[in-house]
């Protein structure tokens, strides 16, 4: 039985992983980020990633997502093997994902609308009347109506999450990846993109990945947590998480403000309701 | 010692490198540049970034360079009594070397700068990474336009650069100095041959736009993603730009022929 088939068979077996990220080793120069990482995030679920800043969090994604390559280990999504694809092959694999990256990453010499419409434009021959509609469906999904004409460059940092967050959604991906989804907001906007990302969770039924430095916000979102340090991964539930003795983890919930005392933790869709 | 030898040797690694990498990407660009997606509205967004933008500084620098040969060259052939050769002497060195080379220069100042600095700071804001997510080719998407704006930009500003050369030494030789303007006009068009001065001069152009658009698109696509490695990526854009260019020129002169 060849490695690939007995891999589809195992993750056959595993039921909702979608994806398993194994046995993972990177270096920038001398600098080890990743000694043998491994972890899992089930499907239509959502994982947050936590970890100290520079532990890897956002190489994780983007190795996720194929725009980087580790230099060893497996990353499988679904019964694909990504880290290994040549590059025709993962840029097919990327459409069936979705990226909101920390700052936007909205091309600033299109309006926002045109942002949101160029992987529809870029990768699909419906006509512009529907791509429009689709566009449209997407900005009143993330309450973005009034900025469609705007270039990125004349709207707030939340606004340009949401703008993102169109976008990466337009295409309806299977895996939408956010890479620190919450930075650079007042704790109003953190508890609106929150609500948003939870609800287009629910309503997309997509598999979502994030890394977040905001402990309140992991606690009321999550599913699963990996936690990143010193190279490899501790993986669990909330709860799990949230009592875990690690002193790494200990200290990491401690540093970050409520600590390890019990968290009334609401409903995520109350958290979407709310908003 | 060892540690002098194994830094010149990780130099030259690196430079070695670094020339595979730009060979790579001027083939990427240029298999890029004939395959559709063409495009057209980005192309026609670029030329007027690079061309129209770079026009009054053309125009002004050229009529400024004619003024000063006008003037040079009037003191000059005066001593021989050859004052009727200015328009020759200004259409020979405008049309052969400074009209193609400054042009260039200007544009890699200018144009160049811009271009390396805008991908430089699309690469800092993850605007590449972000198209790579969704799957579009950024070569395509970003830095096709650019070059081939480059391309079709330089010669037209060459010429440009001439004429407006040619017309301030016009000035300054036949109003302001005396000089017959009869014999400055047809000294000018006796004195340039089609298939040698004009077509070399645009050869000499294009192959301009090839370097400084393909410099300036690859020191931006390589730029660490910092406002650091912005800044030296514009730098480094004028800087080997230039000398690119000045380099270049002596080569495509010498393989042209000088008659």
């Amino acid at each position: 039985m060849s490695a690939t088939v007995q891999r589809q068979l195992e993750r056959a077996s595993a039921g909702p992983v979608h994806i398993d990220v194994m046995g993972l080793h990177h270096a920038y120069g001398t600098r080890k980020v990743f000694d043998g990482l491994s972890c899992r995030c089930t499907q239509h679920k959502i994982t947050c990633i936590l970890g100290a800043s520079g532990v890897g969090k956002s190489t994780l994604l983007r190795m996720i997502s194929s725009i980087e390559k580790p230099q060893s280990g497996e990353i499988w999504v679904g019964d694909e093997e990504i880290t290994c694809m040549p590059e025709a092959q993962a840029k097919r694999f990327r459409r069936r994902i979705g990226m909101m990256f920390q700052g936007g990453a909205l091309l600033d010499s299109m309006t926002v609308f045109d942002n949101v419409a160029l992987p529809l434009r870029e990768h699909t021959e419906l006509p512009e009347s529907e791509i429009t509609d689709r566009v449209r469906n997407q900005f009143e999904a993330v309450g973005l109506k009034e900025a469609e004409r705007l270039l990125p460059g004349e709207i707030s940092g939340g606004m340009k999450k949401r703008a993102a967050l169109a976008r990466a959604m337009v295409t309806e991906p299977e895996i939408l990846v956010c890479d620190e989804p919450f930075s650079g907001l007042d704790p109003i906007a953190v508890r609106n993109v929150e609500a948003l990302l939870v609800e287009t969770k629910e309503r997309a039924g997509v598999t979502m990945i994030l890394t977040n430095h905001h402990i309140g916000s992991t606690l009321r979102m999550a599913d699963q947590v990996v936690f990143l340090a010193g190279g490899s991964a501790v993986s669990g539930s909330v709860d799990e998480f949230r009592h875990n003795d690690d002193p790494r983890i200990a200290g990491f919930l401690d540093a970050a403000g409520p600590g390890r005392a019990p968290v009334e933790l609401p409903d995520a869709s109350e958290v979407a309701r709310d908003a | 010692m060892r540690s002098a030898i194994e830094d010149l040797g990780g130099r030259s690694l690196a430079s070695v490198e670094s020339l595979g990498r730009l060979g790579r990407f001027a083939g990427q660009t240029l298999i890029s540049a004939i395959t559709v997606p063409f495009r057209l509205r980005r192309l026609i967004a670029e030329l007027f970034n690079v061309g129209v933008l770079s026009l009054a500084i053309v125009c002004i620098s050229g009529a400024a360079v004619g003024a000063v040969l006008g003037l040079q060259g009037y003191v000059t052939l005066s001593r021989f009594g050859a004052e009727s050769a200015l328009g020759s002497f200004v259409g020979l060195v405008l049309v052969r070397e400074l009209g193609p080379v400054l042009t260039s220069l200007l544009v890699t100042g200018r144009a160049g700068s811009a271009v390396a600095a805008e991908i430089g700071s699309m690469v800092a804001t993850e605007q590449i990474d972000g198209l790579r997510m969704m799957s579009v080719d950024p070569v395509n998407f970003v830095v096709r336009p650019k070059v081939v704006a480059m391309v079709i930009s330089m010669p037209l500003l060459s010429a440009l650069f001439i004429v407006f050369g040619v017309g301030g030494a016009y000035m300054i030789g036949v109003h302001l100095l005396g000089v017959d303007g009869g014999s400055f006009m047809s000294g000018l068009e006796g004195s340039l041959s089609f298939d040698h001065d004009v077509a070399g001069s645009l050869i000499k152009s294009l192959v301009f736009g090839v370097l400084v658009g393909l410099i300036a698109t690859y020191r931006g696509f390589t730029a660490a993603p910092n406002a650091e490695g912005v800044s030296r990526a514009t730098t480094s854009t004028v800087v080997i730009g230039s000398v690119t260019t000045l380099v270049v020129d002596y080569f495509i002169t010498a393989l042209w022929g000088v008659n």
